[in-house]
């Protein structure tokens, strides 16, 4: 499964001896991070030959911080999953090792980082910068470390920041043996690419960010390779078929709205993407409301309801293409922080819909409980839901903070 | 008669001069004096421009368990505004890193923005209920927000001796009503300082829901006056919340861009 190039190089490795001697000889040097041991359980056997049962997984992603009176400072944060059922989950990548500068009026970001854009809860358009570590999570929340330099201006008028990407990080999905896949899978180990460069091709981003009064919004411009591949049917060395990433140039022009009013958050996010093949429009949005102490429970509720429109329809990679998702987030205030997020989707086209739940509490001062689940209410032939359709599971992740 | 009349309008003018002389020192109404007493002490703690502390956060349940959350906190005096204040979370250890960022307003819902670092998401957050809980403690976000002077109606009630020295006790009315957990606030307001020594929170059906006090004032910078412990209990749940600051400093030179969005992303 292409593995990043540059995790073996010589350029990481000495930046991690830099890392250990300054860290060695530095008072102001940091470690925190989280362990955490997980069991995912399905409710139904598998659908496709190969694909195993339940699961168990250890992760670990410690963080190595040292830093400089003026806010300078060098992050290091690897992180490594080892997964009984699925290979391909089984995997190591380096999160975060970059070192920042800051300037009076700007800051350099150099190094591999990560970075968020994006207003909505349950989809995430606008997020381009970090490619999405797939087969860690389905929610899209999760990323893989992206190599940048990255400098932000922040003025009086507004953020700019500009980005050069010179390394691609390609997608992760399930292997054979893991749930929640495809049929046929995956093949990473054979992505193809248009550019000839391939994953060393430079992707370049600009964006303008603002907050005026009770907006916030960004704009931005990305040129390079689209973090979202095509499939090509094609076979493995056996013969069997496989899906074959196919990652185009693209341009995408990204916008991300969010007003505040009162105790309602309405939130807009719309990409226009370009490439050789087509050119379309997606777009989601949609409101939170929130219930601070509802009926003097002490309990905080937020309401959140989303549309997401993709113009490839059934084309689209996502399950969104139009989806209502309707969601209770709830954060009880008690000692654990116990909290829940709830989401209930439908395609208005389709009417396939999947439920989803995120929720933990601290057992502890360094303890967390979690408990996610995931459940496909229902789907038809040609849903990017249907393949999932026997993939209902509940995880449970015990993690330990340090 | 003629006299008696001249005696009369003698006597309305006397009596008029007199109303005249020493009105504007009685007339001062419970809700005037209030006021001016709530903005003698706002007054006194004008000017620190800036303000590093770090707080630690100790939640008690009814069954007298404890558990432990720890914060910095830094301030920017604003002028002719609410304070900028940045919130960031050293424990539990799950939500470490965790930042609120508050640009308060003297007038209308503040601006909020959490970050939450696992994601790297700067996030907008809604901030016009302030009756919340904050990180599960017994204080509500508009217990510890900057306590601007417009945000609220005033009145004096009495003075009275709190803790060996003469206080003002004065009640103070959230303006927004809809969205404060409290129907009224009464406060303990020393004589000489006016330093806050006791808060009583009367919940929306009037009925006493907490009680504040704050105890080990010290003078910085000569100035200044800060609690170091504060002590939250609510009578309606008996759970209780102490908050211990240590380190407090001011004028550090903390900058405008220290408080902005794009700082939050790289706060440590």
């Amino acid at each position: 499964m292409g593995r990043p190039a540059y995790a073996s190089a010589a350029v990481p490795l000495a930046l991690v001896l830099l890392l250990v001697f300054f860290v060695s000889r530095s008072q102001a040097c940091d470690l925190s991070g989280h362990a955490s041991v997980e069991g995912r359980f399905f409710f139904r056997d598998a659908l496709f030959p190969g694909q195993e049962g339940n699961s168990a997984s250890v992760a670990l992603q410690p963080e190595f911080y040292h830093g400089r009176r003026d806010g300078s400072g060098l992050t290091f944060t690897p992180f490594a999953r080892f997964d009984s059922a699925d290979p391909e989950r089984s995997r190591f990548d380096i999160r975060e090792l970059n070192y920042l500068m800051l300037g009076d009026h700007w800051e350099l970001t150099v190094g591999i980082s990560r970075v968020f854009w994006g207003v909505t809860e349950f989809v995430h358009l606008a997020d381009i910068i970090n490619q999405t570590d797939y087969v860690e999570d389905m929610d899209g929340e999760d990323k893989l470390g992206q190599p940048m330099i990255h400098l932000s201006m922040p003025r009086d008028w507004g953020v700019v920041d500009m980005f050069v990407l010179p390394y691609f990080r390609e997608r992760t999905f399930p292997g054979e043996k893991g749930r929640l896949r495809t049929q046929p899978v995956v093949d990473t180990d054979r992505a193809v690419y248009e550019s000839a460069a391939k994953e060393y091709h430079v992707d370049l981003a600009l964006r303008y960010s603002h907050t005026a009064g009770i907006w916030d919004f960004g704009i931005y411009y990305f040129r390079g390779t689209g973090r979202e591949p095509d499939f090509l049917l094609s076979a493995d060395s056996s013969g069997k078929p496989v899906l074959v990433p196919f990652y185009v140039q693209i341009g995408q022009t990204g916008l991300d709205v969010q007003a505040v009013l009162g105790n309602w958050l309405f939130k807009l996010e719309s990409i226009y993407r370009t490439s050789r093949d087509r050119n379309f429009f997606a777009g989601a949005g949609g409101f939170e409301y929130s219930m601070v102490n509802a009926a003097s429970s002490g309990v905080d509720a937020g309401l959140i309801a989303e549309w997401a429109y993709d113009e490839r329809g059934e084309d689209a990679s996502t399950p969104f293409d139009n989806d209502v998702v309707l969601g209770i987030r709830l954060a009880l205030n008690d000692a654990a922080g116990t909290e829940a997020l709830i989401g209930i989707s439908r395609d208005l086209d389709g009417g396939d819909s999947m439920l989803s739940l995120e929720s933990g509490r601290r057992i502890g001062e360094a303890w967390k409980i979690a408990l996610d689940a995931f459940f496909v209410i229902g789907s038809s032939e040609g849903d990017a839901l249907h393949a999932l359709r026997a993939d209902d599971n509940v995880q449970v992740r015990l993690s330990y903070y340090f | 008669m003629k006299r008696r009349w001249r005696q009369l309008i003698y006597l309305l003018t006397a009596t008029a001069a007199a109303l005249f002389m020493f009105l504007p020192a009685a007339a001062e109404t419970p809700v005037e004096k209030g006021l001016a007493i709530a903005r003698e002490a706002d007054a006194r703690d004008t000017g620190f421009r800036d303000s590093t502390v770090n707080l630690l956060m100790i939640l008690r349940n009814r069954h007298g368990q404890e558990s432990i959350r720890r914060m910095r906190i830094r301030t920017l005096e604003v002028e002719g505004d609410g304070d900028k204040i940045l919130n960031i979370f050293d424990s539990p250890r799950d939500v470490r890193g965790t930042a609120l960022l508050t640009y308060t307003h003297k007038f209308g819902d503040d601006d909020q923005w959490l970050y939450l670092p696992a994601l790297k998401r700067v996030k907008r957050i809604s901030s016009r209920n302030k009756s919340g809980s904050f990180m599960g403690s017994e204080f509500a976000y508009e217990d510890i927000a900057s306590q601007e002077v417009e945000k609220y109606t005033y009145k004096w009630i009495r003075d009275e001796v709190y803790d060996g020295l003469e206080c003002f006790v004065i009640e103070r009315y959230p303006l927004d009503r809809k969205n404060s957990g409290y129907r009224r606030q009464m406060i303990w307001i020393d004589k000489k300082e006016y330093r806050t020594l006791k808060v009583d929170y009367y919940d929306r059906k009037d009925s006493l829901l907490k009680t504040l006090t704050l105890t080990g004032y010290r003078k910085y910078n000569n100035r200044f006056w800060r609690a170091s412990g504060m002590n939250m209990v609510n009578h309606q749940n008996g759970k209780s919340t102490r908050l211990e600051f240590s380190d407090y400093r001011f004028g550090v030179g903390l900058r405008d861009s220290d408080f902005s969005r794009n700082s939050l992303k790289r706060v440590r």
